[in-house]
């Protein structure tokens, strides 16, 4: 990415690509959010209480034209790093950086970057105004950035037809009146309107049927070719992520577990968790049914999360070391994990090689 | 197969031609159309459905837990010897929890916040046996092992809301099992678990269909689930049950299109990546104004025009499977040969 580069790119549109295919469109730096529990009155004098660490220290980047999938169980901090990617909360600590910007800096003021990142939510009904007709929801994004009102309605028909919603019987319904998946695809619709580069699907399909999700499913990779857009795709389903990611992160309790392109990683899982999660998906084989829970218990609390490797407590490969030492993400190739047996030089007696051979 | 000697020949629960239209609204909702169903002792059926199809209606009949005023239920339900649908208020309060109990999907709103879970088994096994207190507590500290909660006497004097979810649902399954029911409910158990969690839970329902010998009417969404715990499938839509068959046959072989339009819309390992999901066009009927035909013919790709003038009846297709559908010979092994095709596709794409 020379900077002569980045200048054209500037000059030919100054919304578009800025770095080059090369640099990352998202790239997060040790984000941290710490959620404040209720504290007693010395507590709030002196510092300290306790505090949920919903997301505790995370580092990725997204790619230019990627879909990065992002799974986890609940609790795990994937929707409050989803509400941080969009600074609907304000991050404790970490910085985020959009195209070679950082987020709130002069250079990309806050409401400018909004404009480029998109959000669509779980629930379809409570993320529409009620009393706005779906053509005035879609048209208020761009009416707030400056686009004028009939130029933006125009957009909002051309963009209900696009998501498979006839304008002219459409247009003028109110939310109440749609099923929830023709919600969604206002959502859909909604999220497109001010022109994103980056669409954050916060388990956008997870409350649909298994039929109306699938078209869904096909309408957003539809749309991801024709705007060249970036998807961050959170969901607790694996199947859902395995189809439609390219790149997969998974989260345990605030932290990163793992991260790699999403055939490798469903193959071949580096981390114990990924490798415990994926199994505990049911069977879809009568004959070959699961016989053995792979992990006991719940997810601890994200309030007092286990010392040293988060997911000592349930890992059926932990040593007393794992208590100890806290691992760091490191990459080997495409991928990286956070696991002391991939760890060189770590105390762990066991070594990546000799868990692949069992 | 140990599991099937278990299951007796006898039906313990029988449904027959139910109807449930709910009249509370402007016009009446009809969310269940003829449902015939029978489970036997031992034996666990998956009620398997998208929203609106009249699982969970179905479910609900079964113990009467539809509001009288605004429900009409008509049919037959018997179970275990007991005529459901004409028991007095008395006896049916004896039924429930006696002979037949229910799971729900959201055990935080199911559970009574402000009573401790080990007072809301020992009232409930109180209600229902001349027991004593210290006995019945002694009785729920053994339930509480049974579905393994980690250190249960302490646990018994926890309030639902100080547990995790997934020992929430096993606290609502010692309840469930509190007064030895033959037949066990179960309303979406899991859709509401994280996934580690709920492979652990459909685990311990099987463990208790095959020790207890409980027949079991599961209610779930997810297709996964259904094949980890039933030993049959019923696949619901519009209130009507359109195909019923041995868990196997219905995987490996679904003969309705409905079912077999929802393995391939399936976004599985079997799913080529890139390529387009196989989805079923347009959404559910309305209930409050049905068609008179097949009710999913609208959205199906083996419509003929006889579809759209009756409801077809259920094709019996060998083996206890039944499809209801007109074109169960356009069906026949397409999705063997749809996997074949893949497989055949993928390796030509690899030795190019």
């Amino acid at each position: 990415m020379s900077i002569g580069m980045s200048v054209e790119h500037i000059g030919a549109d100054p919304h578009g690509d800025r770095g080059g295919p090369a640099q990352p469109l998202l790239t997060v730096r040790k984000l941290v959010k710490h959620f404040d529990l209720k504290k007693s009155f010395v507590e709030t004098m002196m510092g300290g209480g306790k505090v949920v660490r919903a997301v505790d220290g995370v580092d990725f980047n997204v790619l230019k034209g990627e879909t990065l999938g992002v799974v986890g169980e609940s609790g795990c901090g994937k929707s409050t790093t989803a509400r941080l990617l969009m600074h609907l909360i304000e991050p404790s600590a970490g910085e985020i950086v959009f195209d070679g910007e950082t987020v709130g800096s002069p250079a990309l003021p806050l409401r400018e970057y909004r404009r480029q990142v998109q959000m669509v939510f779980q629930d379809s009904y409570s993320s529409l105004n009620p009393r706005l007709t779906i053509q005035d929801s879609i048209a208020f994004g761009p009416q707030v950035h400056g686009v004028g009102k009939r130029e933006s309605m125009t957009r909002a028909r051309d963009l209900l037809a696009r998501v498979g919603l006839e304008p002219s019987r459409f247009a003028e319904r109110y939310p109440h009146e749609l099923s929830g998946g023709q919600r969604q695809r206002v959502n859909i619709a909604r999220a497109l309107a001010s022109e994103p580069r980056l669409v954050i699907l916060d388990e956008a399909v997870s409350a649909l049927d298994k039929s109306v999700e699938a078209q869904v499913l096909n309408l957003l990779m539809d749309l991801k070719d024709e705007f060249g857009l970036t998807y961050v795709f959170i969901s607790h389903d694996l199947h859902v992520v395995r189809y439609i990611s390219d790149r997969v992160m998974v989260m345990y309790l605030g932290k990163v577990a793992e991260t790699g392109p999403a055939e490798a990683l469903f193959e071949h899982p580096l981390h114990p968790y990924t490798r415990a999660l994926l199994s505990s998906m049911p069977s879809m084989d009568p004959d070959r049914r699961t016989e053995e829970a792979p992990l006991a218990g719940d997810p601890p609390n994200p309030i007092d999360p286990p010392p040293g490797c988060r997911f000592h407590t349930r890992c059926p490969l932990a040593e007393a070391i794992c208590a100890e030492q806290t691992p760091t993400l490191a990459a080997t190739g495409t991928r990286e994990t956070a696991c002391l047996i991939h760890e060189p030089g770590s105390r762990h007696t066991q070594t990546g090689a000799a868990i692949y051979a069992s | 197969m140990n599991e099937a000697s278990q299951i007796s020949a006898t039906p313990i629960v029988s449904v027959r031609d139910l109807h449930v239209t709910f009249t509370g609204a402007k016009r009446p909702v009809q969310a269940v159309n003829g449902v015939d169903l029978s489970v036997r002792q031992g034996e666990s059926i998956a009620l398997i459905g998208e929203s609106g199809s009249g699982k969970s209606v179905t479910l609900r009949s079964l113990l009467r837990l539809h509001p009288e005023r605004k429900t009409r239920i008509e049919g037959r339900i018997d179970i275990a010897g007991h005529d459901v649908l004409a028991l007095g208020n008395r006896a049916l309060a004896d039924y429930r929890g006696r002979v037949a109990s229910m799971i729900f999907q959201e055990p935080l709103l199911a559970l009574d916040p402000v009573y401790t879970v080990g007072a809301q088994i020992v009232e409930s096994i109180r209600r229902h046996e001349s027991i004593s207190a210290a006995d019945a507590r002694q009785r729920a500290l053994e339930l509480f092992e049974r579905v393994r909660i980690p250190s249960p006497a302490r646990r018994l004097d926890a309030y639902p809301h100080e547990m995790s979810g997934g020992m929430r649902q096993r606290a609502m399954i010692a309840l469930a099992l509190a007064c030895k029911p033959q037949v066990l409910l179960a309303d979406e158990p899991t859709t509401a678990l994280d996934a580690t969690v709920q492979i652990q839970i459909l685990l311990l329902l099987r463990e208790l269909q095959r020790e207890l010998g409980l027949a079991i009417v599961f209610v779930t969404h997810d297709m996964g689930a259904a094949v980890e715990v039933a030993d049959r499938i019923a696949v619901m839509y519009a209130g009507r049950i359109v195909e019923e068959g041995s868990t196997r046959e219905v995987i490996r072989n679904p003969r309705h299109p409905y079912t077999l339009a929802l393995m391939q819309a399936r976004a599985d390992g079997a799913m080529t990546k890139g390529a387009r999901l196989a989805s079923i066009p347009g959404a559910p009927p309305d209930l409050a104004q049905l068609p008179v035909g097949c009710a999913f013919a609208e959205r199906c790709v083996y419509a003929a025009d006889a579809c759209l003038k009756t409801r077809p009846d259920a094709v019996e297709l060998g083996d206890n499977h039944r499809a209801r559908c007109l074109r169960t010979d356009a069906t026949a092994g397409v999705l063997g040969t749809r996997a074949e095709a893949l497989t055949k596709v993928a390796a030509l794409t690899e030795s190019s």
